[in-house]
């Protein structure tokens, strides 16, 4: 058990320029649940196998628990790694599979067919101990690679995307228990994953990366409400959050020729507005919106369509009508404001709470 | 699939005689006493005397000195086939492992110029072989019979191939499991590798055993001679009036089937699996 530093790492792989991480800092405190999610080739495995010691470090500390590890060997760094595709030993059985590790370090033989034994009774891997991983389905070689890990009792666990070979039901099952796992044995661990509904559910703490860098970090919670930027908006979070062009003038946001009610504080100029699909309501009043087509998906309706030639996508539930859609508010304080050039999030002041856009009570 | 009709048992029927005949004529020939092969020529019936000939050739003590026999040249055969056999898988994994797994310069250079020699027949190279053994004083021995030949392009090739088909997270998963080079290569590689190994030990045995300009050349002890030159030497002793053993050279003949037969039988699984499909 220990906490995690990570401080100004970059990666710059050998025969290229570019850094494909990118002073990366990110401090971890012992026991936290740390997901790093972005899209593919942000670079979260090159900052994982950092970690691990699996790739080198070009520029940069990382630190587990006090100790520097960039010359350590990954054998020493007190860390276990569950890979994408499991890496089990094919030849060995499950039982030896997850002893492995403990006797390369010469553990005592009671104390590895406890841990092994343990672990087997805590992932429900009884029945398999003495088959080969051939012999297991997707899920179970999955808990195998997750019993490697456990055995090990190392300071951290690294997951990199452990779950994305599993289909849709087992990955959701699979997700509540690492979850209730990394609880139950309070393991630092960082996880890496692109799917952003897994990065939310795990997450004590979610670091956003694009393009080698972080955009933000925060709770789950804190980056679906305050995404600091327009990457982040339009990653976390589905559907999408829409994204338009629009403008401050006289204390008001204009999207082309509509007005939104809400005044908001600010410099006149471009701006990029974001509203979640969810955060829109039909209303008498409010922005124009041109329904285009309907996704029905049982529990809820997705309506694409257009505000002021511009697509946007609003969810209702399914006893309301398209037809009351024509017009739409934003929910109180459901208002992102991102700067048009930088995509960076501006804190500007939108003062709902005086002048409520819609009568109290009125909603889906 | 089309469905198999008679046709299909008439080509296979065809092939397996095709085979199989010149196999069996030598068998049935080894049966028949000498000067019954001279007047009658190969036959395709069993002789009344192959119990005599096979205990004839395999106690015999022939030659010039009299002192080998067919036990002996079947005993250095092995001693050759299984050296080669084994000496090659050795070397052609440690250097297929080097290439594979260490960063070293030329890597890749190298493993070209190691495969431009499989282009290379043996025969090339005798010469200069045979004078580095000559020199080293290793003529007539089983060392200079081994040695010299057991730098196998192929084995390299092959293993290499495999080494490179195994997943590079299994190495990694390794290296944080504490396993080091040796330890990987043993408790992991080794036991992944063992269909190749099969295989390459069938071909690589074979090859040794068959071998027979090279032992031609390094011995001249008969004690050191193998089965090959054995047939040889009995079809050779057509001195005057005399009728060589024809008998006795079919028997030889069809106790130098035997051996890669039994490892052919005895490795066939994991034979074709490893030239087929690498185990994931
Ligand atoms: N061995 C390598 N040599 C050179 N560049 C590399 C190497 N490995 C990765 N990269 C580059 O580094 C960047 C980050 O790669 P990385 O594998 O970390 O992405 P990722 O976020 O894990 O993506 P994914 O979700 O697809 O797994 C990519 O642009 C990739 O092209
Ligand atoms: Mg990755």
């Amino acid at each position: 058990m220990a906490s995690i530093d990570i401080e100004n790492v970059s990666k710059i792989y050998p025969g290229s320029t570019a850094r494909s991480v990118a002073d990366i800092a990110l401090n971890i405190k012992d026991g936290e649940f740390i997901v790093l999610v972005g899209p593919s080739g942000c670079g979260k495995s090159t900052l994982l196998r950092m970690v691990a010691g699996l790739e080198d470090i070009s520029e940069g500390e990382i630190r587990i628990g006090t100790r520097r590890v960039n010359e350590v060997e990954p054998a020493h760094r007190d860390i276990a790694m569950v890979f994408q595709n499991y890496a089990l030993y094919p030849h060995m059985s499950v039982r030896d599979n997850m002893a492995y590790g403990l006797k390369n370090r010469a553990v005592p033989r009671p104390e590895i067919e406890a841990r092994v034994a343990e672990a087997a009774r805590m992932l429900e891997l009884g029945p398999y101990l003495d088959r080969k991983p051939r012999a297991l389905s997707g899920g179970q070689r999955q808990r195998v690679a997750m019993g490697r890990a456990i055995v090990r009792q190392p300071a951290a666990f690294l997951f990199d995307e452990p779950l994305s070979n599993l289909d849709a039901k087992l990955r959701v099952s699979m997700r509540t228990e690492i979850r209730r796992l990394q609880k139950r044995l309070g393991t630092t661990s960082i996880y890496v994953t692109h799917d952003q509904l897994e990065a939310m559910t795990l997450a004590d703490r979610l670091v956003v990366l694009n393009a080698g860098r972080i955009e933000q970090i925060g709770t789950p919670l804190e980056i679906y409400h305050r995404p600091a930027s327009t990457f982040v908006a339009s990653f976390i979070g589905a559907p999408a959050m829409n994204l338009l062009d629009a403008e401050i003038a006289g204390n008001r946001l204009r999207i082309g020729d509509e007005v939104l009610d809400t005044p908001v504080s600010g410099a006149a100029g471009k701006v990029t507005l974001g509203i979640r699909a969810e955060d829109l309501m039909p209303a008498d009043r409010g922005l124009s919106f041109t329904p285009d087509d309907i996704e029905d998906l049982g529990a809820q309706r997705l309506v694409h369509g257009f505000v002021a030639g511009q697509p946007l996508t609003l969810v209702i539930s399914p006893a309301t009508r398209v037809e009351d859609c024509r017009r739409l508010a934003p929910k109180p304080g459901a208002l992102h404001v991102f700067d048009t050039l930088s995509g960076a999030r501006l804190d500007l002041h939108t003062e709902h709470d005086s002048r409520p856009v819609l009568p109290v009570g009125q909603g889906l | 699939m089309n469905k198999v009709t008679p046709f299909d048992h008439l080509v296979l029927i065809l092939g397996t005689l095709l085979m199989v005949t010149p196999i069996a004529i030598a068998v049935m020939t080894s049966t028949h006493t000498a000067a019954d092969i001279h007047v009658n020529g190969l036959s395709l019936l069993p002789g009344g005397d192959g119990i005599e000939t096979y205990s004839t050739v395999l106690t015999h003590k022939g030659g010039f000195t009299g002192q080998v026999t067919g036990a002996r040249m079947m005993m250095n055969s092995l001693i050759l086939g299984l050296g080669f056999a084994v000496g090659k898988i050795v070397l052609s994994m440690l250097a297929a492992y080097a290439l594979v797994y260490f960063r070293f310069r030329f890597a890749t250079a190298m493993f070209w110029v190691i495969f431009t020699t499989l282009l290379l027949p043996l025969e090339v190279r005798i010469m200069p072989s045979y004078q580095v053994m000559a020199e080293l004083g290793l003529l007539n021995t089983y060392t200079g019979l081994i040695v010299p030949l057991l730098a196998s392009a192929t084995g390299t090739f092959y293993f290499r191939q495999f080494f490179k088909s195994v997943p590079d997270e299994l190495l990694e998963a390794a290296r944080i499991d504490g396993a080091g080079p040796v330890r990987f290569f043993i408790d992991i590689l080794l036991p992944l590798s063992r269909n190749m190994i099969a295989a390459v030990f069938i071909i690589m045995f074979v090859y040794g055993w068959n071998q027979y300009l090279w032992p031609m050349l390094m011995t001249t002890e008969e004690s050191f001679f193998t089965l090959m030159r054995g047939i040889k030497q009995i079809l050779q002793v057509w001195i005057g009036s005399q009728i060589p053993d024809y008998n006795q050279a079919f028997a030889l003949a069809v106790l130098a089937l035997l051996p890669p037969v039994a490892i052919v039988v005895v490795f066939q699984s994991w034979f074709i699996k490893g030239l087929t499909e690498s185990d994931k």
